[in-house]
């Protein structure tokens, strides 16, 4: 994308679906498999990679002038780090469960490779204003690609949604969507999904 | 066993919990440089190496970090750390051999946001590994990272001519097989004891 285009309803959308950072481009997959055994984990984890997406980006992109090129990649990721220490802190303050259950993998936000990412590619290149609001929707892409891992692993896992039970109590839970194997088994399924989809719209468009 | 002694770690760090397998570290340059035996070896050997020197600064760091009481500041110095290493063995690949610097390309890097080498540092710091420990727990993860990227490029070799359901080509497939191996591997638990 060039620097001088105007901000649109596709600054946000982007990162929701045409550019979502994991199904498409398959970046930050580490936080994607293990911390998406439950709901509940899943959303904690996107809104943590949320916040520091937005913090992050706004401040490179204030900074984007001052910043000399030949330091840059060690500056966003003081920068980053910095906020996820943060968020570190922030969520420990909030929920003790939930920082317990995500373990080092909140200070595994700095190497993101989706924060980093945005930061060199459009961050840099922006205005704050527009920075955030790419950010955000870049945000929600992820949030909703690992709550699209978490509700499957846990309602076929345990049975439960967000802790509350959905199935039947005749029903067996399947633990191995909850073990390591799980994850990479539901977003292989995912994926394929994703590019049934892709296909038939492509094929439609070609009748049409 | 005893839990903490040498072979129990390298062991556990090896197979038990291994770091691309089991704990999800290190999924970018897994899927990424696993297309051939030789370049997956090769990376293997570079990101233990990484590993080794990056969690021995990052014991010494960590004891000056508490002795000054700036632990918030963890996160930056052990950035700042795995960084400058990545760095040093960039260049001294580069020196040594410039063709595998080649084959590497901009995967060596990247080596940098590899969490698994984040990982391990957070992790030794988070169980207070003694020195001996940590160097059997960055010998034991990078053994496993290693072990874990050879299998997947000999499988994905293998595959390269099968006949495969369109939808399933590509990333979708790299992460069915790493979900069977994966599922292979935790027939290791237990295996410490």
């Amino acid at each position: 994308m060039s620097a001088p285009e105007k901000m649109n309803l596709q600054t946000f959308t982007q990162g929701l679906w045409k550019e979502n950072p994991v199904f498409v481009m398959m970046l930050g997959l580490c936080p994607v498999l293990a911390v998406t055994n439950t709901a509940m984990n899943a959303l904690a984890m996107g809104l943590a990679t949320t916040f520091v997406l937005i913090c992050s980006g706004f401040l490179v992109s204030l900074l984007r002038k001052v910043i000399p090129k030949q330091v840059r990649i060690a500056s966003y990721i003081i920068i980053i780090a910095t906020f996820v220490t943060m968020a570190d802190y922030l969520i420990q303050a909030i929920s003790l469960e939930v920082y317990q259950a995500l373990g080092a993998f909140i200070q595994l936000i700095v190497v993101n490779c989706i924060i980093l990412g945005r930061a060199e590619a459009y961050a840099s290149k922006n205005g704050p204003l527009k920075a955030v609001v790419n950010a955000t929707g870049m945000g929600l892409g992820f949030t909703f690609a690992l709550l699209c891992l978490g509700v499957v692993r846990e309602v076929l896992g345990g049975g439960t949604l967000f802790g509350m039970q959905v199935m039947p109590d005749r029903f067996q839970p399947w633990s191995i969507f909850v073990l390591p194997p799980g994850g990479f088994f539901v977003l292989a399924f995912w994926l394929m999904l994703f590019a049934a989809f892709e296909e038939r719209k492509q094929k439609k468009g070609v009748t049409a | 066993m005893n839990p903490g002694s040498f072979s129990a770690i390298f062991l556990d760090a090896f197979l038990i919990n291994n770091f691309v397998l089991a704990l999800f570290l290190g999924i970018c340059p897994f899927l990424g440089v696993s297309g051939k035996v030789k370049t997956a070896g090769n990376m293997g050997m570079a990101v233990t190496f990484v590993m080794l020197v990056s969690s021995l600064c990052a014991f010494g760091l960590n004891h000056l970090l508490v002795k000054f009481e700036l632990e918030f500041l963890r996160l930056i110095c052990f950035i700042a750390v795995i960084a400058s290493a990545v760095q040093l063995v960039e260049m001294a690949i580069k020196r040594f051999s410039p063709t595998l610097f080649r084959a590497l390309g901009i995967f060596l890097p990247l080596i940098t946001t590899n969490c698994a080498i984040l990982g391990l540092a957070l992790f030794q710091t988070a169980r207070e590994y003694s020195f001996v420990q940590c160097l059997a727990f960055s010998l034991g993860a990078g053994a496993g990272f290693s072990l874990a990227l050879l299998l997947m490029a000999g499988l994905r070799e293998k595959l390269e001519l099968a006949d495969l359901p369109g939808l399933a080509r590509g990333a979708a497939l790299s992460l069915i097989l790493a979900g069977m191996l994966s599922l292979a591997f935790m027939g290791f638990a237990g295996l410490g004891g």
